[in-house]
């Protein structure tokens, strides 16, 4: 099993607010709008730098998704930013009409998503935002992993053409892949060649997969880890090229069963190889208040959770 | 420059396009079409500082039209055709399978004219908000228009985005609100009442006016005075009366034909009311 280094512990979301400031110089045309949520969201750089190209909304989603559509007549790139569930389930219409069918270059930039925004509770921990947004026609979700990812993927989204849905998060979490990283929309990442098992993870759960990849090679399993932080488009190729060496999947992130990655792999693998998978994900129900690491442990999202469903899917492939 | 007969040639052209539009495929809105038309064709032969036969999405150097309240697709189409936008003859597929003209309108089939989705209602107003925006960025002069139907003023979002308007000084958008007072269930007053709309928006920091909307040289010369105040740090809103129905007798001020095709029978019986001017499609 591969070492990754700690390289640090920092947020997601630091790092999409450190790379839209550092887009803020690199490109005129990229503006950014916030709905009350500059500190949380790392955008007070960007603000206070460039306000003149930055648009505080107040708190109103709608209108600012739909402005955000209307600066891209003109040739603006505009970066939205709030919470995940603000970004997404109380703007759904706003977003399918104004951004989606009518293929503006938005880039929804989302964070705080997930169970580990932690005592606020499931009023504000969204776990259907990936699949509301993978439905859309025309919309990229992509899901970082870390600081270094999600700068990387702040970047790489300005110049792409499109609407593109970027989900972070709160905690500060490991920071592991590479600094000044080259971010591929649609590419996964291997993370650990491995044979016995395929363990496709998003998010915060990649680092989780790890730490399952070091516990599973203790009792002589080999698995293959790969980071999906593309979810749509999914790198096809990849998933059924790994699934093909290994027979045998499991799918970790930090969302709802229904419309989340794990839904997504499955629809592939049936259609192409149907092979044994087990899902790591929130089933069915609301998340609740709590530390992140204890819902984390709560609703199953662990590294121990991971090697578990590893165990059960390689029995079922035998 | 066009006369104010030759406007209303064109408007009484377009009243008969959309009409005929709508019957040969049984279904659309002919109420509010008809009640704007004199309003479209004042937009796109007289007031918008536009090129139709250039058209790109971001409408640099031009005057943007955004309409908000979608379901007006017939009348916009047929103003954008017969300005030379597109061919006057794609109006015959309106709606019909594999037309660029979609029921309600959008930019996804690349018809000119069109810069973003409309028909899920009380979006228009911040999507011209956010172009205005960047018209300001880009330091063109050139102004917004968004038009919105009364109706459509029970949308929440229309007010959050006339309060983000006012206090950021969004100062080169010209709204308008089809104020004919009817809606698909009926009477706005009995399914909602709006109260006192030039009170409200004048209370949310807009400078109000007010013009017949079925009258051209009326609509002409109020959008002009709407234009003095343009740069003058605050939004306009133009309250426009219109008729529902506008132009042909029995579809006049009756809710009922909010989104009722006419018949071949009724469509007759209007056309007969409504001189051909310019030559049908």
């Amino acid at each position: 099993m591969k070492t990754y280094q700690i390289l640090s512990n920092k947020d997601t979301r630091s790092g999409f607010g450190d790379a839209l400031a550092e887009l803020g110089r690199n490109n005129k045309n990229v503006v950014a709008l916030c709905a009350d949520l500059t500190g949380s969201l790392k955008m007070d750089a960007f603000a206070k730098e460039f306000s003149e190209r930055f648009f505080q909304i107040g708190i109103a989603e709608a209108n600012m998704i739909s402005i955000a559509a209307g600066l891209t007549i003109g040739g603006k790139i505009p970066f939205t930013g709030t919470f995940a569930n603000f970004s997404t389930s109380r703007v759904y219409d706003q977003i399918r009409q104004c951004v989606a069918y009518s293929n503006k270059n938005v880039k929804i930039c989302a964070s705080h998503a997930g169970l580990t925004l932690g005592e606020d509770g499931a009023t504000h921990q969204v776990l259907e935002d990936i699949g509301m947004m993978k439905m859309l026609p025309n919309m990229v979700v992509i899901n970082t992993c870390d600081y270094n990812q999600t700068k990387a993927a702040t970047l790489a989204i300005a110049d792409y053409l499109g609407p593109v849905y970027l989900r972070f998060g709160r905690p500060v979490v490991p920071n592991f892949t590479p600094e000044n990283q080259k971010f591929e929309i649609g590419k996964a990442l291997l993370l650990n060649e491995g044979t016995d098992v395929t363990i496709f993870a998003t998010g915060h759960l990649v680092w989780k997969a790890i730490e399952a990849g070091h516990m599973l090679a203790e009792k002589g399993i080999n698995a293959e880890i790969i980071n999906i932080h593309s979810i749509k488009p999914l790198d096809k190729d990849a998933v059924i090229n790994s699934v093909k060496k290994t027979r045998c999947v499991v799918t970790a992130e930090e969302h709802q069963m229904n419309g989340g990655l794990g839904d997504s792999i499955a629809q592939l693998l049936s259609q192409t190889i149907p092979t044994p998978i087990r899902m790591l994900a929130v089933n069915d129900v609301f998340g609740e208040s709590g530390k992140p690491e204890e819902l984390m442990t709560k609703y199953k999202l662990d590294s121990i959770d991971i090697v578990n469903k590893v165990n059960e899917v390689i029995e079922m492939k035998q | 420059m066009k006369t104010i007969k030759e406007l209303n040639d064109i408007s009484t052209q377009i009243r008969r396009d959309l009409l005929r539009m709508i019957n040969a495929v049984k279904s659309g809105h002919p109420g509010g079409s008809l009640g704007c038309a004199d309003l479209f064709t004042a937009l796109y032969f007289n007031i918008l500082n536009h090129d139709p036969a250039n058209f790109s999405i971001d409408g640099k150097e031009q005057d943007l039209f955004f309409l908000s309240n979608g379901h007006l697709s017939a009348v916009w189409y047929c103003a954008l055709a017969r300005s030379g936008y597109f061919p006057i003859n794609e109006l015959g597929t309106f709606r019909k399978l594999g037309t660029r003209l979609q029921g309600h309108p959008t930019p996804a089939d690349e018809i000119e004219g069109v810069r973003i989705a409309s028909g899920s209602l009380g979006q228009g107003l911040s999507v011209a908000i956010g172009a205005a925006l960047t018209k300001k960025l880009n330091k063109e002069n050139n102004i917004v228009y968004c038009l919105m139907g009364d109706g459509e003023l029970q949308e929440g979002q229309v007010w959050e985005a006339a309060m983000f308007a006012a206090a950021k000084k969004i100062d080169n958008i010209i709204a308008i609100v089809d104020y004919n007072k009817k809606q698909i269930d009926g009477p706005v007053k009995d399914v909602l009442d709006l109260g006192n709309l030039n009170k409200k928006w004048d209370a949310f920091g807009w400078d109000v006016l007010e013009m017949d909307g079925n009258n051209i040289e009326e609509v002409i010369n109020i959008i002009n005075e709407a234009k003095h105040l343009i740069n003058k740090s605050k939004p306009i809103v133009i309250i426009m009366k219109t008729i529902m129905g506008k132009g042909v007798d029995f579809m006049e001020d009756n809710h009922n034909w909010h989104g009722v095709a006419p018949n071949d029978e009724q469509l007759n019986k209007a056309l007969s009311q409504l001189k051909e001017t310019i030559g049908d499609y």
